[in-house]
């Protein structure tokens, strides 16, 4: 069953009077989010991947097209709100996503616009400070927090809600490496523990490698999709379009190009180390 | 610099004046207002005083804190005092050049600086104990009447909430800035008054320029997690009147019920 579905959509930020020279940033992207799967976007800046996450729960209207959010119009002013409480999004700064000046009142936030009553609202909170890993900080003051820790609380604040799907739209890109394990690791986990879809944005393809389908942006468009394996070992299509490919990739790639003969692209360093036994021996 | 100020600050604790109700702390310290400057005698100004450092014993946070807020305003309080003393009216007892000493003066002095370092310890008590989440939530409560008036009391709280939640981030941003500026060969710290205040430009426009983009964020993010104004929410902490706070409210109105008995019984020394 297809959970969102994007439908020929286009979308513009000038103005509708501006035929002339119209720059779109969807260019008729049709793309389907399958319940309970992790899909990863990339595509390099501008390549119109954070505009597509503002499409999944409404926050941006298809000029033209259509988006579905399990059967409900994203047009449909009245589902509006329905739409937000299925579809989570994270943004990239977790400073201007923490509204409260307490960590478990920042997390109560979603729930209470939603009108939730107050015991419910408690164990909600706890629920998703436990799911990412926060428990502990629940008193604590956002801002004395580390970049990772207050992306997990923005992360709560979303799973709080209770969501089917949360997109992430570049979480970690504010993130040292430390802080981008623990924000990846809580989306697996919660992908493979809770079954919650996740779609996540990101320019780094190490974090999409982790995915269970990959589609990369070009223009306003998608470049090509698939699983990892599939689109990764497309090294030279992504080349062409200035995408980097994961480290692991590009040594077999240039292994590749030197007459070494190659089954598999390895995509992480364990299949990395595989592959090089195997040529070496 | 900005860092060091305690007042304003909240440190969170068990103590029973935190678990006090919100609204009651703001009601009591309004009240505790209007008491102290209603104090003409020095026993009425003891039985205050001594009310105000119970509350700071029971709020169990270090004095520590306490002092630090009121190094803030020590040269209000000591020039307000300066004025009393020397400009009172009545008797000299002793003069020399404009200034003259008076018993009044004198008082008058003493009452000043008591008084305002007694608000503002109560006024880092209610702050201390109180997180600014509370406060605001309390506020709107308070403030929950004036809606027939049409008066926008959940947007003016969440403000005021968003405002306090972002003060410790600007400032982050403010230092960082900063540093940038005198990276680049900015000279904050030379010359007059005016040139200082003309250094602060550079830093202003950009911290203006980033606090509204973080704005524009703020709501988008806001309105990602179903914000849509006060109507139809609900409040995780829903805070009841428990025996505590009625407790509490009886200390205050002994006290005031003190203070006027004082006023009307000893005659006043100022």
């Amino acid at each position: 069953m297809n959970f969102i579905s994007l439908q020929n959509v286009f979308f513009s930020y000038t103005d509708v009077e501006e035929q002339q020279n119209k720059k779109y940033a969807l260019n008729g992207v049709s793309l389907d989010v399958k319940k309970g799967e992790f899909l990863a976007i990339i595509g390099h800046n501008g390549c119109g991947k954070s505009t597509i996450a503002k499409h999944l729960n409404a926050m941006l209207l298809p000029d033209s097209g259509k988006v579905y959010v399990d059967g409900d119009d994203t047009s449909d002013e009245d589902k509006t709100f329905d739409i937000r409480e299925k579809v989570g999004l994270v943004l990239q700064n977790p400073d201007n996503q923490l509204v409260a000046s307490i960590v478990e009142e920042d997390v109560a936030f979603g729930p209470e616009n939603l009108g939730v009553p107050p015991k419910e609202i408690r164990t909600r909170v706890d629920n998703a400070l436990k799911a990412v890993g926060m428990y502990e900080y629940r008193k604590h003051a956002p801002h004395k927090l580390s970049g990772g820790q207050k992306q997990r609380v923005a992360i709560a604040g979303i799973l709080a809600i209770l969501p089917e799907c949360i997109v992430l739209d570049e979480p970690t890109a504010m993130l040292d490496p430390n802080g981008r394990d623990e924000v990846l690791s809580t989306l697996l986990e919660l992908n493979h523990k809770k079954n919650m879809t996740v779609v996540l944005i990101t320019h780094y393809m190490d974090e999409a490698v982790l995915a269970d389908r990959v589609v990369v942006m070009d223009g306003g468009n998608i470049l090509t999709q698939g699983t990892p394996d599939e689109v990764f070992s497309q090294v030279e299509l992504l080349k062409k379009h200035r995408l980097d490919v994961p480290q692991s990739a590009e040594l077999a790639y240039r292994l590749k190009g030197c007459g070494v003969k190659i089954d598999k692209i390895p995509l992480n360093n364990a299949e990395c180390i595989k592959m090089l036994e195997e040529v070496l021996r | 610099m900005v860092r060091d100020v305690s007042f304003g600050q909240y440190f969170p604790g068990k103590s029973i004046i935190h678990r006090l109700d919100p609204r009651a702390k703001i009601i009591m310290f309004t009240a505790y207002l209007v008491i102290i400057f209603c104090t003409f005698n020095y026993i009425s100004l003891a039985i205050t005083t001594l009310f105000t450092v119970f509350y700071i014993g029971a709020s169990g946070i270090s004095p520590k804190f306490y002092f630090k807020s009121l190094k803030v305003i020590i040269f209000i309080v000591m020039i307000t005092s300066l004025l009393n003393l020397f400009y009172g009216p009545g008797e000299p007892i002793w003069q020399w050049w404009v200034f003259k000493l008076t018993v009044n003066g004198i008082n008058r002095a003493l009452f000043v600086t008591v008084r305002i370092v007694c608000l503002i310890l109560a006024s880092s008590c209610l702050t201390f104990t109180t997180s600014p989440t509370e406060l605001t939530d309390a506020l709107e409560r308070l403030m929950k009447p004036l809606n027939v008036i049409h008066f926008p009391v959940h947007e003016i709280a969440m403000m005021m909430s968003l405002a306090l939640r972002f003060v410790p981030t600007l400032l982050e941003e403010t230092d960082k800035i900063m540093q940038a500026q005198k990276a680049r060969g900015a000279d904050m710290d030379s010359g007059n008054l005016i040139t200082k205040v003309k250094a602060l430009i550079p830093i202003l426009v950009p911290l203006f320029v980033s606090a509204f983009r973080r704005a524009y964020d703020i709501a988008t993010a806001m309105e990602c997690r179903c914000y849509r104004g006060g109507d139809g929410r609900t409040r995780m902490k829903s805070i009841h009147m428990v025996k505590r706070d009625v407790i509490a409210f009886l200390t205050l109105a002994l006290i005031i019920c003190g203070v006027i008995l004082c006023n009307i019984f000893i005659p006043a020394v100022i």
